[in-house]
Parts: C-alpha cells; structure tokens; sequence
C-alpha cells in the first residue's frame, strides 16, 4: 500500500487543480472506523454459526472468517478513500490483482472468494471511472445522463440487433452445439423472456406494481394440468383455454383491487399470489396438493402427429411423418419453437399496442392519473384491459411450463418466482423488450452457468440489485423513445432537452 | 345573480352548489353561468373556494348541494353532479391544472394524441382493429395527427413537437397542456390558473391564445367556452367577458369586468376592510369570522 505518491498519474489535470498530498492518518483512521463497524456486523453474522452435534445445537466461533471480513473492509475502504486523494492508478493495480487472485488461487470459504472478486472489481471500477474522468465520483446526474445515452443507443440498435437474434434463436437448435442441456436453459430463458415481457405490460407500461404475476402463470398451468386430467383435451385446446381463464382471473383480482394506488396495490396482488398458490395447496381432492399432478400430457404436432416412438392409436409419429430418425430430442426442440414463437407474440403484442391508444393510455396512467381521466380515459377499464392481458400471457406461458415439465405442484409458482420476473423486467429497464431479454440472461443465464455457486447465487442476486437501484434505478436500458414522431428521424431534438 | 347579456343559452349552469369538507364549508350556494363564445373568469382570494368550484365542475369533488348542467350547442345535456371524472371530460369539459400535470415522460405529440383517446379507441375497436392494422384505425390516426399538429402551430410547439414534454420551459409547458386540453374538442375549457408563474410577455401569449379558443369555431360549428381561474388581474380584466368574484366560498359579485371592478364588495375582498364602513347587509354576512364558523343560513 505505501506506494510512492509520484507515480500517481495526473490525467485531466484541468479537473484535478492541484492534488493535495495524501492524508495518511485520517484514511486510516476511516478505514479503521469502517473495519470497526464491520467487526460489530461480522461478529453476531459471519462468526458464531449453530452446529448440529449429538447432543443438540451448539454454537462454534469462526474467527478466522471475521478477520478475514474486517482485513478486507479495511483494506478496500482505504482503497476507496486512497482513489479521492490521487493514488487511482495503484489501487486500481491493487484491485485488480485481488480480484484475480480471488479467482485464481483456492480460497477457504466460496464467500471471500466472491467478497475479494466482486470488492476487488468494484474498487477496480471506481479507480478506473477516476482515471478517465479526473474525479472520485461521477455525480448522479451525469452518470443517469450516460447510462440513458448507452441506453438509446441500444434501444436504437435494437432494430438490427432483434433480427439477428431471433435467427440466432431459430438456428440454434439447428446447429451441432443443441444438446439437451443447452436446449433446457434455451426453454427456461425463453420462458422467463416471456414472462418478462407479459409482466412488462403491466408494470413497464400501465404503471402498476405487480407483485404477484406468478398466480396468473399457476392459473395458467393447472388450468392445462387439470382439464388434461379430467376432461382429457389436448394441449391445443387448453392453450387458448388457459389463457381465458388467466385473464378472467385478472379481471376479477382487478375489480376490487385497481382502485388501490401504489404500495397498496402491490400489497393485494402480493396476496392475490399467495392465496392462488395457498388454495392449490390446501384444496388437494381437486388440486392434489403439495403432491402435485403428474402425468400431465406432452404436446403433440399441432394434433397431427406424436413424438413418441410408437404413438396411440390413430395418430402419426412425428419421425414417421418426416422421414427423420427417431429421437428423443425432437419433442425439446418442438418444445423450444413453440415457447419462441409464444414469447414473439407476446413481444410482438407489446410493440404494436404500444403504437395504439390502449398502449398510450397505458403510458399515460402511468405518467399520470389524474390527467389521464381528466382527458376523458377511463382508468378501470385501461388498468383492467392491462392486468388481463398481461395475466393471459402469463397463463399462455403457465400451460406451456405444465406441458413442458409433465409435473406441477403448488412449489413452482412461489413469491420467489414472482420477485424473479418483477426483477427481470427493472432490471432492464421498465418498458424496454431487449432490457428483458438482457435481465433475463443475467438473472437467470448466469446463475445457470454458475451452478457451482448456486448458495451464494441469491446473495450475488441481491447485491447485483441493491448495485443497480444505487447505480441505475430506472434500470439498465431504460430508455424511452416516442412512438410517434413528428419531424422524422431528428432525434437529437428529443434529447437535447436532457441537456438543459 | 346580475342580469348582463343573455346573448346565448348558457353552456354551464352552476345553481346553488355547496361543497363541505366536513366542517369546512368550502363553497356557499353559489349559482352562475358561463356561455358558449366567452371567457368566464372566477376570481377571489386566496381561499376563496375557487380551485374547489373547479373540481367539482370537472367532477373531481362530488358536490355537496347543487346542480351543475352543461349544455351542448346542439341541445344534448348533461348533468355534471352525477357523472365520474372521465364521463364529464368524455362529455365535453376539458381542463388544466394549477401545478402542470403533464405526461412529462411522453414526448409532446404523444400529449395530444392521448387527449384523442376516446375517439381513437372507437376508432381501433378497443385495439383489435389496430392490432391488425385495419386502415379504419389509420385514418383515424391520421386525423387525430393533423388535429394535434394544428393545436401544436396554435400554441407555437412544432419544432418541440418530439421533445418530452417534461423537459420543455415552464411556459411551453403551460400551452401545451391548453393545446391538450383543446384536442379532447371540448365544449368548455376549464383553466386553472393558466397565468401562474409566467412573465409578462408570456402572459400576453396566453391571453392570445384564449381568445382565438374563444372566437375559433371548432369543426362542426361550435365555439368553446372557456372558464378560467385567475389572479392576474391584468389579464382577467383584458380577456373576460363575464367575471365571477368568490370570497371564503360565496359569489360576492357577478357581471363584466368593469362593473365587477368597482363592486364596493369585491374592493373590500381585495383591499380589506374599513372598520368604520357602513356594510350593506348582504355583504356584512360575508365577513371572515361568519364563514370560520359557518353562517347559520345553510341550504
């Protein structure tokens, strides 16, 4: 750390007058204050842990891992206070290298090898935004002003971007690289994707804080489960059937409930979620309760064809059909375009209403209420229209989860799933369809390619959120362009308000 | 109720309207009208009741007491007291507000076009038509298009046809939300404070702008009325053509600008009273300590 101080660098030196010499005792002096309340946090937290013995619960001190906490706070707020007085270039070598050997060598405990890569690329982050920008701290406006410029410009890119996607998406189970396991994570993302989308009606266009979407995906999926259970229809004529029942399960929540503004309103939908999940639980002569419904039926070819080997009576096989070779992989590939092209629709519904006087009063609710029914907008009908539409598309999605997996239980559609989605669509960015598709390969692509990690999984999970709602609380691609211009494509002219 | 020009039949008649807050009466039985082809002003004090008046001609307070009617040019009525919020702005009466309430994240045309909200949803059959894209909802658009940019050429917004409305100046705010008030095609434009915060020459823009609404006629022939709350006198006194003087929620004086401005009772509002002054008994009852504890001769 003792770092001769003319290595410093001085890169705009027209922000930085004069570099005042490094105040020594008083950054150690805070880092000490700071290492100090960690050691208050840690001792309770990280260092007494409940051991099950024989002879009942005992409590075992973890020491080391307290010094270990404090050591790190200390040296990373001595970082940071270090970065205000002009030494960015070394702290940014020294975080640097702690991060990397964070991830290179072993560590004792998954939980220092996270808090050394994620504090150590922090620091990094903040001693490099120094370096460029010859100050500590990007001041919150002007950071908001170039994430909403990275945001357009994404936004604008989506044109090309989307098509490639999608053909990316096409292909995909195409090419060689489409095993089993690439295909599954293929379907969940998608899922999500869908979900996302469906929840970004509600929450990104009209405004509403939906804590409890996932009682439309449940409805959805026992929907299908039981009327393939009982009445024995096919997934082709239970798809369009959940969907009516999810929506009409929307409007009836939404009666009572869309008179409430804000938290209220996110309250009751928060129970709305927990008294669908709680009756599919307690009401087991028809839901089978927490036992689930097995058995569910897989989907056929469009009631053409099947995809097992040898088919029931009077239907095709679908290798048969084609000429192809049997395998099994066929139905997951099946499975995969059916959930792309349901996430399109949704995706395609969004882009297109949003052009319509439904979308716009959406956005106009959302901006303001009270201006909107003093134009005339009928706020329970537009907030109605919005809750059913989206609760649809949650119940296209929640049949096609039931088919996919053959098992649903109430298990499935816990808050936790809710919170999934909710976090999905503000982490990209209320209202943006590729800031879902982004949130989605975060939220739920990383932690898929991090199993290793799965217990710190929601732990990282949780900080990523706390970091953006600091950083970026409109979320990560929250930009919002007009869905009608006036003077054409001269852009510049919406954003040069920003400026002012 | 001062008998001036009876020109036209009235568009808004307010008849003995009381509005309670519990022990607060806000407003006293207080009766006028307004016509189609004038600016109504309602001045008065602060708290006067004039802002409470307004919400309940746009049926954001439910009325206590009294009966609000709007007639349209073409002989359709409608009873205001009775409606919800929206039903009265579907049924002709558009507003603004004292604080601007803006879509601010929309840009500024999308502000008009959501002001044709109605008519356009008809028009995309509750969106199914327009998820399609039949032309009967492109037409529709269209129109609704050229309406918006003829009300952005009239408040001089065009070239900031595509900024977001909440980064526009305070002024440009301020028309644009009459702008967005008039594409709804109202009978009656209710403006709240419309002069609130702007300089003299935006003032005069203002004033500019309510006359043409006023002597402007709309697309099937009619003229809109326009019924305002002021404090700047300055422009009260040169647009009006009919005020109406509140104080702590009675009517205390009712006619054209010049009678109302020598009304001893609407100076004494203003400037305050002279001890030793001889009330005539109408007005004594009006005193700030009858309406703290509200008169005894409630309807």
């Amino acid at each position: 750390m003792t770092m001769p101080s003319h290595t410093a660098p001085t890169p705009a030196p027209a922000a930085v007058p004069a570099r005042p010499a490094v105040d020594w005792p008083g950054s150690l002096k805070d880092a000490a204050t700071a290492a100090f309340v960690a050691l208050l946090l840690t001792v309770p937290l990280v260092g007494l842990r409940t051991v099950d013995r024989p002879t009942g619960l005992s409590i075992e001190a973890r020491p080391d891992e307290v010094i270990a906490s404090i050591v790190l706070v200390f040296l990373g707020r001595l970082g940071l206070g270090l970065i205000r007085q002009g030494l960015a270039l070394p702290v940014l070598v020294l975080a640097l290298a702690a991060a990397a050997v964070g991830l290179a060598l072993p560590m004792p405990t998954q939980v220092l090898r996270l808090v050394l890569v994620a504090g150590g690329g922090i620091i990094a982050l903040r001693a490099a935004i120094t370096l460029t920008t010859g100050r500590s701290k990007l001041s919150q406006a002007e950071r908001d002003r170039r994430m909403d410029r990275v945001a357009a410009k994404v936004q604008h890119a989506t044109k090309y971007i989307a098509p490639v996607a999608i053909a990316f998406a096409v292909a995909l189970p195409l090419t060689p690289l489409a095993d089993r396991q690439l295909l599954d994570i293929g379907i969940l993302l998608l899922t999500y994707i869908m979900l996302g989308w469906g929840l970004n009606i509600v929450v990104g266009l009209a405004g509403l804080l939906d804590l409890g979407y996932v009682a439309f995906y449940a409805v959805g999926a026992y929907s299908y489960a039981l009327l393939a259970h009982y009445f024995g229809l096919s997934f082709w004529v239970c798809l369009p059937l959940a969907g009516v029942l999810a929506a009409c399960s929307g409007v009836l929540l939404g009666f009572p409930v869309l008179r409430l503004r804000g938290d209220y309103f996110a309250i009751v939908t928060l129970g709305f979620g927990e008294i669908i999940r709680i009756i599919l639980v307690n009401w087991y002569q028809f839901t089978g309760g927490p036992n689930g419904i097995s058995g569910i039926p897989r989907p056929s070819f469009f009631g053409i064809a099947d995809f097992t080997r040898t088919p029931p009576e009077g239907m095709a096989a679908f290798h048969e059909l084609f000429g192809l070779e049997f395998s099994p992989l066929h139905r997951i590939v099946f499975m995969y375009y059916l959930i792309l092209a349901l996430a399109l629709v949704v995706n395609v519904f969004t882009l297109r209403v949003r052009k319509l006087p439904l979308g716009r009063a959406w956005e106009a609710l959302r901006e303001d209420e009270i201006a909107s029914a003093s134009l005339g907008i009928n706020r329970t009908n537009m907030k109605l229209a919005a809750f059913a539409i989206a609760a649809m598309f949650g119940g296209f999605a929640g049949s096609f989860f039931a088919t996919r997996q053959g098992f649903i239980s109430p298990e499935s559609f816990t808050f936790i799933e809710s919170a999934i989605i909710l976090a999905i669509v503000v982490l990209g960015g209320m209202g943006s369809q590729i800031g879902v598709v982004v949130a989605t390969l975060l939220v739920i692509g990383l932690p898929e390619a991090f199993r290793e990690l799965a217990d710190y999984r929601m732990l990282a999970f949780g900080m990523g959120m706390v970091v953006i709602m600091l950083w970026r609380p409109r979320g990560l691609l929250a930009h919002r362009d007009p869905t009608i211009l006036l003077h054409g494509g001269k852009t510049p002219r919406v954003n040069a308000g920003a400026a002012r | 109720m001062s008998v001036t020009e009876m020109t036209e039949t009235p568009l808004l008649t307010v008849e003995h309207l009381t509005m309670r807050f519990g022990g607060l009466v806000a407003n006293n039985d207080v009766s006028f009208v307004a016509r189609t082809g004038e600016i109504t002003a309602l001045i008065g004090p602060n708290g006067a009741g004039k802002t409470t008046l307004f919400n309940c001609v746009t049926g954001f307070y439910t009325p206590t007491v009294g009966r609000l009617s709007l007639r349209h040019p073409d002989g359709r009525e409608f009873l205001l007291e009775r409606m919800p919020g929206y039903r009265i702005a579907q049924s002709g009466v558009a507003r603004t507000f004292q604080n601007i309430r803006l879509f601010g994240g929309m840009s500024v045309l999308e502000n008009l076009i959501v002001a044709q909200h109605n008519k356009l949803m008809d028009a995309s059959g509750f969106a199914i038509a327009g998820l399609f894209g039949l032309p009967t909802y492109a037409k529709a658009e269209k129109a609704a298009l050229e309406l918006a940019k003829y009300w952005l050429e009239r408040v001089r917004l065009t070239e900031f046809a595509d900024w977001e409305a909440g980064n526009l100046p305070y002024g440009a705010q301020r028309r644009l939300e009459i702008a967005r008030a008039m594409c709804t095609e109202p009978v009656l434009l209710c403006l709240d404070e419309p002069a609130a915060g702007l300089n003299p020459r935006e003032s005069g823009e203002l004033a500019e702008i309510l006359t043409f609404i006023r002597d402007a006629r709309n697309p099937n022939g009619h003229r809109t009325g326009v019924l305002l709350i002021e404090h700047d006198m300055s422009v009260v006194m040169r647009i009006s053509d009919h005020v109406v003087v509140l104080d702590y929620g009675r009517k205390i004086s009712d006619g054209d600008p010049t009678s109302v401005k020598n009304d001893p009772a609407v100076i004494r509002a203003y400037l305050g009273e002279d001890e030793d002054a001889e009330l005539p008994p109408e007005v004594a009852g009006d005193l700030p300590a009858s309406v703290v504890h509200p008169a005894p001769k409630e309807i």
